[in-house]
């Protein structure tokens, strides 16, 4: 089958699926390299985030996921391999010397823009849990990416936790002004600038 | 029973579509000259109501037209509920508990209903949802093993399911179950007939509230909303609702006329209910999730009282 066939498939579905209305504040789609990071609430975030991008800034951005979640089972590796052409990290062998920051970097080069959660892992979806570090050394490296915050609403009441089957509620996409890792900025400072720029939109 | 539509059909719809042509040249008028001394709201209410009724009407008129327009009808009605039933859950808080009820009600009852319909099968879908979908909303629930506020939770989800899809699949009824092969008048009148009123009873309701003295009839749940709105909206629709007896199939024009005033009657507690509703849930703080949806069930709220009603009294009176 035709992979662009496919994947315009999927994008229409996604949006159908998630009646997600998208909105840019403060904020303009670019091709430029970017990180849009997220809230994390449930298994359709990354491909409804990816939906919600315009076509040509979509075939430009790989979201990162979880590969226990994504291949398991073959229409997910398909999925997440061949139509979102996404970057799998395995979360049980994150050492120092395989760091997936590393590859994210290498993988990128100077065209992708990513798709990142930096939860970690889902939350219950009332409030945006404490963004793990990766976010910070990829940024450390990278001072040049763009970060974009983003935040995902009521994605959790249509595919929640431990659930198979979506309920087809009305959700909505907010994506914020970008931000930058600042000169010496520390961790744990930053961490939490950018945790509050997601939770910032939410309120808008 | 799927024939093309009638003279009278015809001579409705192009009616209707150009008083919408008209409405447009009058807002193009008006905006070349802004100091027209009318209230700028006002007039931007009436601008944005135009639109809708565009989009609304010639869907509906093409709809009502075209050759399989039975089953081109059913399905955009079923879709309208389909929406409308999507943002009425989303602005009722459900609980993880609810997910697989949910799941049920939107992809196998609702589509369900509107195949029934399709079919004309009244018997079975005037008990569907009351009943079946009824009973089984609770059965789900219950086998969710999440106790809290359990018959709030399921009361959302009935209240949805009854408003959204079964009340208004009434209106495609219209055109499904009432009319038989001897019958020599055309179903597709009817329904553009009723859709018709239900949206001048609206604007009309709305346009004559605008009078100075003000008596509100509910300012806890909705202030906009007058005595003089409905006394004057309801008198004027039921004069054009007579004015119209000729495309409707009601064998004398005082039918056509009650009709309106029940339509209008229904329509106006039908956005009544839907406001406090709107209300209780303070939309304005989920605003953002429906916003650039354009609210469907904003629009349809009336059209959802007045369908069962005017469709039950309208078998009563062939």
């Amino acid at each position: 089958m035709d992979i662009n066939f496919t994947r315009n498939g999927l994008v229409l579905l996604a949006r159908f699926l998630s009646g997600c209305s998208v909105r840019w504040i403060d904020s303009q789609p670019d091709t430029c390299q970017r990180v849009y990071f997220a809230n994390h609430t449930s298994h359709l975030d990354a491909i409804v985030l990816w939906s919600a991008l315009p076509g040509k800034i979509r075939e430009l951005t790989r979201p990162v996921a979880a590969a226990d979640y994504w291949t398991a089972g073959p229409i997910r590796r398909y999925i997440a391999n061949h139509v979102f052409n996404a970057m799998l990290i395995d979360r049980t062998k994150i050492k120092v010397h395989n760091s997936p920051i590393d590859m994210m970097i290498r993988q990128i080069g100077d065209v992708y823009s990513l798709i990142v959660f930096p939860e970690g892992g889902r939350s219950s979806g009332r409030d945006v849990g404490e963004f793990k570090s990766g976010l910070y050394y990829l940024c450390k490296k990278r001072p040049d990416l763009e970060l974009i915050p983003v935040h995902i609403d009521n994605m959790n009441r249509i595919l929640p936790r431990g659930e198979v089957l979506p309920v087809p509620l009305l959700s909505c996409i907010t994506f914020g002004p970008p931000i930058w890792l600042e000169t010496g900025e520390p961790k744990a400072k930053f961490l939490a600038r950018a945790r509050d720029a997601v939770r910032r939109l939410k309120e808008i | 029973m799927d024939h093309l539509p009638d003279l009278k059909t015809l001579g409705l719809i192009g009616g209707v579509l150009a008083l919408l042509g008209v409405a447009s040249a009058v807002l193009r008028a008006l905006k070349n000259r802004e100091a027209s001394g009318l209230d700028t709201a006002m007039v931007e209410t009436f601008r944005q109501r135009v639109r809708a009724w565009w989009v609304l009407f010639s869907v509906l008129a093409a709809a009502l037209i075209i050759p399989g327009r039975l089953v081109i009808t059913v399905v955009l009605f079923g879709l309208i509920a389909f929406w409308a039933l999507r943002e009425f859950i989303t602005l009722t808080p459900t609980r993880p508990g609810d997910h697989r009820a949910l799941f049920w009600v939107f992809f196998l009852l609702t589509p369900l209903q509107f195949v029934l319909v399709g079919v004309g099968a009244y018997e079975v879908y005037s008990i569907l949802i009351p009943v079946y979908a009824f009973l089984f909303v609770l059965a789900r629930v219950a086998m969710a093993g999440d106790s809290k506020r359990f018959l709030e939770r399921c009361a959302k989800i009935q209240a949805g399911l009854l408003i959204c899809v079964y009340c208004l699949s009434h209106a495609p009824a219209l055109v499904t179950t009432l009319h038989t092969p001897e019958d020599d008048w055309d179903p597709a009148a009817l329904l553009f007939f009723f859709v018709l009123i239900v949206q001048l009873s609206d604007a009309l309701q709305y346009a004559w509230s605008q009078i100075p003295s003000k008596h509100v009839i509910v300012p806890t749940i909705n202030p906009g909303k007058t005595w003089e709105g409905l006394i004057g909206g309801t008198a004027s629709v039921t004069l054009i609702g007579a004015a119209l007896w000729w495309a409707t199939p009601f064998s004398q024009f005082w039918i056509a006329a009650a009709m309106s005033t029940v339509i209008s009657l229904t329509g106006f507690a039908g956005s009544l209910t839907l406001s406090a509703i709107k209300r209780d849930r303070g939309v304005a703080d989920y605003g953002t999730l429906v916003e650039g949806h354009g609210g469907v069930l904003d629009r349809i709220d009336s059209l959802c009282f007045a369908a069962p009603v005017f469709f039950h009294l309208t078998r009563l009176c062939l």
